[in-house]
């Protein structure tokens, strides 16, 4: 290993050897040999479960509850109902005071008198075993009277819908509008003008491993302590303080191996809740594990949208404007504690995002449904901004008569205007390299002869596709976004480093990894800057009660902000050694370096290990020239100041096939060219963006919750919920080019929702390339075999 | 999810099983379980006791003869796969098996089963019509042989009594010659189809001297499509015909509604569906 | 089986428990043996991340009722470390980073293993066909396709040597 000698760097700017190096996620092998931990594998003595009576209606009112059939059921504890469990825990209400025109229900963990969603949560039945609990549950008897309901967005949208909870006597939950007023200059001077009009089915994240919780109130210390599969244990922490009225102080959040979570496991579930205040009502330790029936009508739910586009462009193909209007369906209660209108907003003001648009307005509503609520899934609204303006930009370049290409690369924005923070929508964008990422997907995917082969194979009735998605995806979302909405997250990531005596390294952090490998990177990037092996650097995480205060784990922040977190706190922690060895070596400390765990000096090896450092230190203080021992423990918190969050970008293209007889689609290539700044392991990154552009197909393809008109979900199991397995997905090919962020000294900025956010548009594009001999289009996600079959039938039927 | 209770024996002979199943109000066959122990974990299914037989020593037989193939009630799919006796001898089973679920399902699930259940998804039930298997069918009173084209009778729903037990398949080995035909549409590998033909046809001196051809997935039981051999018999297999017969395959079928596709959507698949196996199985058929 | 008692062969020990005649396999496994490698993910059969080996066959064992194991000879994958083919699986999957949450990883490990005992060269293609059903909801399956084909011929130099 090449020694890069201290003195070219500033102390700064240090960059760790480690960085760019494909590692294997060594520490994480215990998962593949079946020794992980995840919630269900953690038991506690006396510990009981829960089964929960849920609602069966979407809108219905409780006239009573009868119990004492369960209760006599063996192994039964007790059967909960909402009433009981008002006395010690207040409902949520999700009200951000900064979203102006924001209104949702209050919702108790366990429904009192009326419940606005079928799988809503009743009765929390206890029992010795989960069967036992099933099993009274049965007997539960709830005297229900149905409620009229509003399901579709179309249905709380219009005059005579029922309010979807009695509070409101409309279902409008979030009116806003980005951009201008008026745009109608740039329609009125326009060469081409393209409409279309979207949908976007609803999805849920589908988890491998569910939604799982235990709690454990210990009324002698009263103490609470909670296991649970989540993306942010000190959120969570804040959440059960504020709903039981304990001291935050008082509570122990810990996140252990969590099987997926994609921003489903960002939320507080009502379930979940009632599972806690269950077991501070009856004092014992309480599991909950969701299952897979349960997860589908419970978990949250996202993407669920209708939306139209307009868009104005001139003779060449230059976009001169964007008008938009999109209604997103909330559910019945927004999703505590950050609400379901993320989803709302970043789907109108993200349109156009990596394009000079011209002129842009967007409006955007909210409706509530009685349908599961929405929350945050991975991408969260950027998939359908993405969409509808990748889709947009096809009906334009086809009106203009220039190749989808060129129409892309001509509008690319590049930066800001001189002089603007930020976009017309409102979007503060960095620097951004879509024309490079293009110019190398054109190369990997030998653009020019995939066309002529497309041409050619439409001769004999075969209808190939290739579609382009561009991306603009903000990463690192934080303080900037909660802080003036009112809503108490902290949204920076914290790293408190400890040289040990022995000198290993522990790293304490507030970023969470549920798969994404972040903490492997993490020990990687701290290793390098020790020059060490990585298995030197112990990392703890997901535990509110052994790491420092943070975010944890959404909007692909572990790396960018994280790891600039872990990086400053490096650099600070070798300061403070180089000083001491500066004193033993009679040298500048700016003449050191480390070398595989041991300080170099002019003289070269110093003796001077990090365990010789540690024991120097811990041990023997007395021994350091100065006097001064440095701190053995660094903790550093990063957050961007002057950004409200960082901008990745990139550029997807799929290949597909049409079969306009079955109406199937056969996906035959895929590319994609990312930029998210320096990357730490591009083992990591690149099948983390393969993982993600699989979630984008199935997005595009198969994913969607189908309610019946009357509420009820129709495709709750994983037979029926159609998710991507190993046999229809294509290769997928990865490429980047590199543009640091200038918001941190690491330059990463993130990753994991670039496939998500390009995919369904790439998707969407490709399918309609390939039908456009045909005249048909498809515009409602997903693209399913019927929906295929209805553009091309129709098609037909107009011919 | 977790299953009601119910009773459970092991069932030591035929005879064990037979007299429990008699004599047990609702009890039910456990054999493979792929389909059942789903349906336990959901209470869709809350039986009094289930009979296990999958210890009852002799019922994993598959009998290869001159005439026809035997397959015993505990034969699994990935035995019947194994066998290239069986898939010599029934060649459309053989081009059908992989598409029946996933590898770790075919290890336990049995064909036996999957007649019994009657699936009108299932690619089994629609091969044993296609090929006119014999069912047989036991219970305390005795056996009798139901023709598998008249065995399914709709959505779920077969000959089969209560009381009684699928306990052998017979399928009638494939003449010298015979092409299988098999096709079908599903969302992904190893999903139910949601539509499929499954056939066998056999061209003889140049003409084709025998079709049958089954729909099944879109029907709520295997459909034989009696019209379609009708015009194909006798005549010598050319890409016209092949067009007649898609079109009587599309005009023959009656797909139940669907959230997944309208019957005329349904007819549309079809017909493709079948230009595509068709062409694969008389070229080959030519030679 | 006696009245009361399932008796079964786990990982080479012989174990015994009492029987109750609901629950599945995975259940038994995991809460009654401790054996949390063996993941449960829909409990209807689909997603393959309870799979283990049964007399020698891979399983669902969500679909397979704990009673039914009696006299059966049950492995999971934290014994199966030992096992050539598995080890060889492990090492690749960790190489590729073939696995993310982790979740479906064993079940993943236990299809693949059954794959190359009976397909010691297979093409990617028949990789895909045999994981199918397998639900990975992190990785875009690729790594797991490239890391079981390189344990393949891992196996394959090994049965050379």
């Amino acid at each position: 290993m090449l020694l890069k000698p201290c003195a070219r760097w500033p102390m700064n700017k240090l960059v760790s050897k480690a960085v760019g190096a494909p590692m294997p996620r060594e520490s994480a092998r215990l998962l593949v040999e079946g020794r992980g931990s995840y919630v269900d594998d953690i038991a506690l003595p006396g510990m009981l479960h829960i089964a929960f009576v849920r609602a069966p209606f979407a809108h219905g009112r409780i006239l009573c509850i009868e119990t004492a059939d369960a209760l006599q059921m063996p192994g039964v504890v007790a059967a909960i109902d909402g009433k009981e469990l008002a006395e010690i825990c207040a409902p949520f209400d999700t009200n951000p005071p900064g979203v102006p025109g924001h209104a949702s229900a209050p919702q108790p963990p366990l429904a009192i008198e009326e419940s606005c969603f079928q799988g809503e949560t009743v009765v929390a039945v206890v029992a010795e075993s989960r069967a036992a609990a099933e099993d009274a549950a049965e007997l539960v008897f709830v005297d229900w009277e149905e409620l009229p309901a509003a399901c579709s967005i179309a249905e709380a949208q219009s005059d005579s819908a029922a309010a979807v909870h009695s509070s409101f006597d409309n279902n409008l939950s979030l009116h806003h509008r980005f951009g201008a007023e008026d745009v109608s200059d740039a329609f009125e001077n326009a060469a081409h003008v393209v409409e279309e009009s979207f949908a976007f089915g609803r999805q849920t994240g589908v988890t491998l491993e569910p939604r799982g919780i235990i709690a454990h109130w210990d009324p002698r210390a009263e103490e609470l302590e909670v296991w649970q599969s989540h993306q942010v244990p000190w959120q969570m922490r804040e959440v059960y303080a504020a709903q039981l009225g304990l001291s935050p102080q008082s509570i122990r959040v810990v996140a252990p191996d969590v099987g997926g979570a994609f921003g489903l496991k960002l939320h507080a579930y009502a379930d979940e809740l009632a599972a806690v205040a269950v077991s501070k009502r009856l004092g014992r330790p309480i599991k909950y594990i969701v299952d897979r029936l349960e997860s589908f009508t419970s978990d949250a739910h996202a993407r669920e949208a209708k939306a139209t586009c307009r868009m104005a462009v001139d003779s060449e193909g230059h976009i001169l404007g964007i008008d938009a209007v999109v209604d997103s369906g909330f559910g019945a209660y927004a999703m505590h504690p950050r609400g379901s209108f993320g989803e709302a907003m970043q789907a109108a003001q993200m349109i156009g995002a990596p394009y000079k648009v011209g002129a842009f307005r967007a409006e955007v509503r909210g409706w509530r449904q009685n349908k599961a609520p929405s929350g945050a899934y991975r991408g969260v609204g950027q998939p359908i901004a993405c969409a509808i303006t990748e889709d947009m930009i096809d009906l334009a370049a086809r009106a203009v008569g220039i190749d989808p290409a060129e129409m892309r690369r001509i509008n690319y924005r590049s930066t800001l205007d001189e002089g603007t923070r930020a976009t017309q929508s409102g979007l503060v964008i960095e620097e951004l390299s879509l024309d490079a990422c293009l110019a190398k997907l054109m190369e990997a995917m030998d653009y020019k002869t995939l066309r002529a082969g497309q041409a050619a194979l439409r001769e004999n009735g075969i209808y190939r596709g290739i579609g382009f998605a561009s991306f603009v995806e903000l990463t690192g979302v934080g303080a900037g976004l909660y802080g003036p909405l009112g809503l108490p997250l902290a949204a920076n990531e914290s790293c408190r480093l400890t040289l040990q005596p022995d000198g290993s390294l522990t790293c304490a952090t507030s970023v969470t990894d549920q798969g994404q490998g972040t903490l492997s990177a993490l020990g990687q990037l701290i290793a390098g800057e020790f020059d060490i092996a990585p298995n030197m650097v112990r990392m703890i995480s997901g535990d509110t009660g052994r790491t420092p205060y943070g975010g944890g784990a959404w909007a692909s922040r572990g790396m960018a902000l994280g790891g600039e977190a872990a990086r400053r706190a490096c650099v600070r922690m070798r300061d403070g050694l180089f000083e001491v060895a500066a004193g033993v070596l009679q040298c500048e400390p700016s003449a050191l370096a480390f070398d595989n765990g041991e300080i170099i000096g002019l003289k070269g090896p110093s003796g001077l290990t990090l365990a010789e450092m540690g024991a120097l230190c811990h041990y023997r203080p007395y021994d350091i020239p100065t006097g001064q021992v440095p701190p053995m423990t660094i903790e550093e918190s990063f957050l961007p100041l002057n950004l409200p969050y960082i901008t990745s970008n990139g550029v997807h293209a799929v290949h597909l096939e049409v079969d306009s007889e079955l109406g199937t689609v056969e996906l035959l290539d895929y590319w994609v060219v990312d930029d998210c700044g320096t990357v730490v392991n591009p083992l990591l990154v690149d099948e983390q963006l393969r993982g993600g552009i699989v979630q984008g197909i199935g997005a595009a393809l198969y994913e969607e919750c189908v309610y019946s008109e009357d509420g009820q979900f129709t495709n709750g199991t994983l037979a029926d919920y159609v998710v991507p397995m190993a046999g229809e997905m294509p290769a997928i090919h990865v490429d980047h080019i590199t543009t640091p962020t200038r918001a941190s000294g690491l330059g990463a900025k993130g990753v994991g929702e670039a496939g998500t956010v390009g995919a369904p548009g790439a998707v969407r594009t490709a399918i309609n390339d390939a039908l456009s001999p045909l005249a048909a289009r498809v515009a409602k996600q997903p693209f399913t075999t019927r929906r295929i079959l209805e553009a091309v039938m129709a098609a037909e039927n107009l011919e | 999810m977790k299953s009601a209770n119910f009773a459970y024996i092991r069932a030591t002979s035929l005879d064990h099983a037979l007299s429990t199943l008699a004599n047990t109000e609702d009890a039910i066959v456990l054999a493979g379980g792929q389909s059942l122990v789903a349906a336990l974990n959901l209470r869709l299914q809350v039986p009094e006791l289930v009979v296990d037989i999958n210890h009852v020593p002799g019922l994993d037989q598959i009998e290869i003869g001159d005439d026809e193939v035997r397959i015993g009630p505990l034969v699994r799919h990935a035995q019947l796969m194994a066998s290239d006796e069986a898939t010599k001898a029934l060649p459309l089973i053989g081009k059908a098996l992989p598409h029946v679920a996933h590898p770790a399902i075919r290890n336990r699930g049995t064909t036996c089963g999957s007649l019994a259940y009657g699936d009108p998804a299932a690619e089994m039930p629609a091969c044993a019509v296609a090929l006119g298997a014999t069912l047989v069918l036991a219970s305390t009173d005795g056996t009798r042989e139901v023709a598998a084209r008249e065995f399914f009778e709709g959505l779920y729903e077969t000959q089969r009594a209560p009381h009684e037990m699928l306990i052998e398949a017979r399928f009638p080995v494939a003449p010298k010659g015979a092409r299988p035909v098999f096709d079908e549409v599903a969302a992904r590998r190893g999903d139910f189809a949601t539509l499929g033909l499954a056939g066998q046809i056999h061209v003889d001196s140049g003409v084709i001297a025998a079709f049958d051809l089954v729909a099944f997935g879109s029907e709520p039981a295997p459909l034989l499509l009696e019209n379609v051999a009708d015009i194909a018999l006798g005549k010598a297999p050319n890409p016209g015909l092949i067009t007649d017969l898609s079109q009587a395959v599309a005009d023959q079928v009656h797909p139940m509604e669907s959230p997944l596709a309208t019957p005329q959507m349904r007819r549309r698949q079809y017909r493709a569906l079948a230009e595509r196996c068709l062409h694969a199985a008389m070229e080959f058929a030519d030679v | 089986m006696s009245e009361d008692t399932i008796r079964f062969t786990l990982n080479g020990r012989d174990v015994s428990v009492p029987a109750t005649t609901r629950g599945h396999l995975g259940d038994l496994l995991r809460h009654e043996f401790g054996e949390t490698g063996t993941h449960i993910g829909c409990e209807h059969g689909v997603c393959g991340a309870c799979n283990v080996v049964m007399d020698g066959v891979v399983v669902r064992s969500c679909l397979t009722l704990a009673v039914q194991v009696d006299g059966a000879e049950i492995e999971t994958i934290e014994h199966l470390g030992s096992d050539h083919d598995v080890a060889a699986l492990q090492n690749a999957f960790v190489a590729r980073n073939a696995f993310q949450c982790g979740y479906c990883t064993p079940g993943m490990i236990m299809t693949a293993r059954e794959l190359l005992a009976g397909n010691t060269a297979p093409r990617r293609e028949e990789i895909r066909d045999a994981i199918s059903g397998n639900l990975c909801r992190c990785t875009g399956y690729q790594a797991i396709v490239e890391a079981i084909s390189d344990a393949a011929e891992t196996l394959r130099e090994m049965a050379d040597e």
